[in-house]
């Protein structure tokens, strides 16, 4: 799969192509809720690639991945409550706060294994959440209203819906590049040995722990950045982002899309979340019809839209 | 003295209700290797069909015998047009399937039953306050609750221990090829593990109603208590399960009851009444972490290998 004109890589590059060009299109026929679906689209794409790093690559599956989000939401919420506007503060914040929680949960979590490694980081995902509810002074339950978004000086105005746009399409595609490096590089080839076969990758001598916890902090980095970028998106953070079922939104996106393969989270979220925009204009009850497709996804469709366009190659 | 045991009641009360969660989902962890995030969901189709039925026939026995006649076949046809496929997946592809089955039935009680939340009215004879001993009251409606639930452990104890079925059962657990080869009919048990263990959190769902309100989502939070309960009961033990459950239900609720009290003597009562809420919600969870780094394999692990 190095480079050729298989279905994989037109479907890669006409997503890539269309995501550049959305904004042109917006503004031509008006249609600012398309603008707004997309940020909100592209933000999650960088969540659910974050996941993947440690689901698709490193074989950890994380339930507890919408933490990150509320984290750097919460980081970039608290601080602009507290007056603090910059985001050459907030967002350092925002990624230092999600990498440090990631320390913390990876190494305790990273003890466990399969299904108690799922349970654990579900654990401290909902004790996140109960923490931001408990916040009283930033608005608890209720969730804490951004008034004013983080602010690059004559950078970059976020307030500017295409500028945001591309900001978080830069966010994106550099944290694709990341992934695409940290995969292909030695730390990833370890990282994804340990998947396969961790006990040779022990005897060879690497420290499998640490190799992990390294990956899981990455990734919970820059799902903290995702985070931060809702924040800014919605000018509002709740406990609610980080509730369990946006984990599992999260954990869809990158099964729906293809686990393990670097562009497939990009196209499950876009999937998934047209799919629940259109499905949401249709019926109220939207989720009578995700649900069963889901689960025909699962019971038909292995290896997500990835391994589906993959074998359209085969034929 | 009298709040502190009632509050002991009510913790053994939500103990022994999350036992009936968390028994049905470790059987079917532990006998299928299935994981049911959906189980919730059953949990709340069991409240809702109590509320049903009994609004319905207007009496609460026969109402809550048909809604777990209800779950119980819910159960079993889930499994038989959907779950039964997904045994031998990988662990994420059964998270995935249930996960979308939680947005079906969420969705579909909103259609039937409508968005607002249903109540489920007692009987005359269950709302009576008992003298448990003399001088101290505690409402009949939650001893019955201990007492059904208690009845239910020790019958599930000697199904799977005292009779053929779950000798079966348990074979089925340790080697499924081979009970299979044996000519046993090892797909129509499995089909009565999931109705059974479907039955279990209807029959826990229908008991908390009355005392919360039945409502779309009240699945979600107590099945991940649920979760909690059989990670550090150990996956696969009803022994362990009714222990965790019984000692995070007395967690959860002696911590919401004292703990801020307890805070509120060591730090500022600001500062307590801010902090104890949240500190009692993650009491459990601090918990399950313990026993996750210092034993992973959980409490008591099953006797298997």
């Amino acid at each position: 799969m190095k480079t050729g004109l298989d279905a994989r890589n037109i479907v890669a590059g006409l997503v890539i192509a269309g995501l550049l060009l959305l904004p042109l299109y917006t503004s031509l026929s008006g249609n600012v809720f398309a603008l707004t679906l997309f940020t909100r689209i592209v933000i999650f794409a960088l969540a659910a690639a974050s996941l993947n790093l440690i689901m698709g690559y490193g074989g950890m599956m994380s339930f507890g991945h919408a933490a990150y989000l509320g984290i750097g939401g919460y980081s970039v919420g608290i601080l602009a409550a507290e007056g603090i506007g910059s985001g050459f503060v907030q967002w350092p914040v925002a990624l230092l706060s999600s990498a440090l929680f990631a320390v913390v949960i990876g190494a305790l979590s990273l003890r466990t294994r399969g299904v108690y490694f799922i349970m654990i980081t579900l654990a401290f995902a909902q004790m996140a959440y109960y923490v931001a509810s408990g916040l009283a002074r930033y608005g608890g339950d209720d969730g804490l209203t951004i008034y004013k978004r983080s602010d690059f000086g004559g950078l970059i105005n976020l307030s500017n819906r295409v500028q945001f746009y591309y900001l978080c399409l830069g966010c994106l595609f550099g944290g694709l590049y990341l992934i695409w490096r940290i995969v292909n590089s030695r730390f990833g080839m370890v990282v994804q040995g340990l998947r396969s076969n961790e006990a040779r990758m022990q005897a060879i001598g690497f420290p499998a722990t640490r190799y992990r916890l390294v990956c899981f902090v990455i990734s919970g980095t820059l799902c903290g950045l995702a985070g931060a970028l809702l924040a800014n998106n919605t000018d509002f953070v709740s406990p609610a982002v980080m509730y369990w079922t946006r984990s599992g939104d999260l954990m869809v996106m990158v099964i729906l899309g293809g686990m393990g393969s670097l562009f497939g989270p990009v196209i499950g979220a876009v999937v998934y979340l047209v799919l629940e925009e259109f499905l949401s204009q249709v019926t109220e009850y939207w989720a009578m019809i995700m649900g069963p497709l889901l689960l025909l996804i699962v019971l038909f469709g292995r290896g997500g839209i990835d391994g589906l366009l993959g074998r359209l190659r085969r034929g | 003295v009298l709040l502190v045991v009632e509050q002991f009641l009510n913790g053994l009360q939500f103990g022994l209700l999350l036992f009936l969660l968390a028994a049905g989902l470790t059987l079917v962890f532990g006998i299928m290797d299935f994981v049911n995030l959906a189980h919730g969901s059953l949990y709340m189709m069991g409240a809702y069909f109590a509320a049903s039925f009994v609004a319905w026939t207007g009496n609460f026995l026969i109402g809550v015998v048909l809604a777990l006649g209800a779950t119980l076949l819910l159960g079993i046809v889930l499994e038989l047009v959907a779950l039964r496929h997904l045994y031998g997946r990988d662990h994420l592809d059964h998270v995935l399937a249930t996960f979308g089955l939680i947005l079906f039935f969420n969705d579909a009680v909103r259609l039937i039953w409508g968005p607002a939340g249903l109540a489920l009215p007692l009987p005359a004879w269950l709302t009576v306050p008992v003298a448990i001993v003399p001088g101290i009251y505690y409402p009949a409606y939650r001893l019955a609750i201990i007492a059904v639930a208690l009845a239910v452990a020790l019958m599930l104890y000697l199904v799977v221990m005292r009779t053929r079925i779950g000798m079966l059962i348990r074979a089925g657990a340790s080697n499924r090829e081979m009970i299979g080869a044996l000519g046993i009919n090892i797909k129509l048990l499995y089909t009565l593990v999931f109705g059974l263990g479907a039955a279990l959190a209807g029959l826990a769902g229908l008991m908390q109603a009355p005392i919360l309100t039945v409502q779309i989502g009240m699945g979600e939070n107590i099945l991940i208590l649920a979760f909690v309960i059989i990670v550090i009961g150990g996956i696969g033990s009803i022994r362990g399960a009714f222990l965790a459950a019984i000692l995070v239900g007395m967690i959860d609720t002696l911590g919401r009851a004292f703990l801020p009290d307890l805070l509120r003597q060591i730090l500022s009562s600001s500062a307590a009444s801010t902090a104890a809420p949240a500190l009692s919600s993650m009491l459990i969870y601090l918990l399950m972490t313990i026993v996750l780094v210092a034993r992973p394999e959980g409490l008591f692990p099953a006797n298997r290998s």
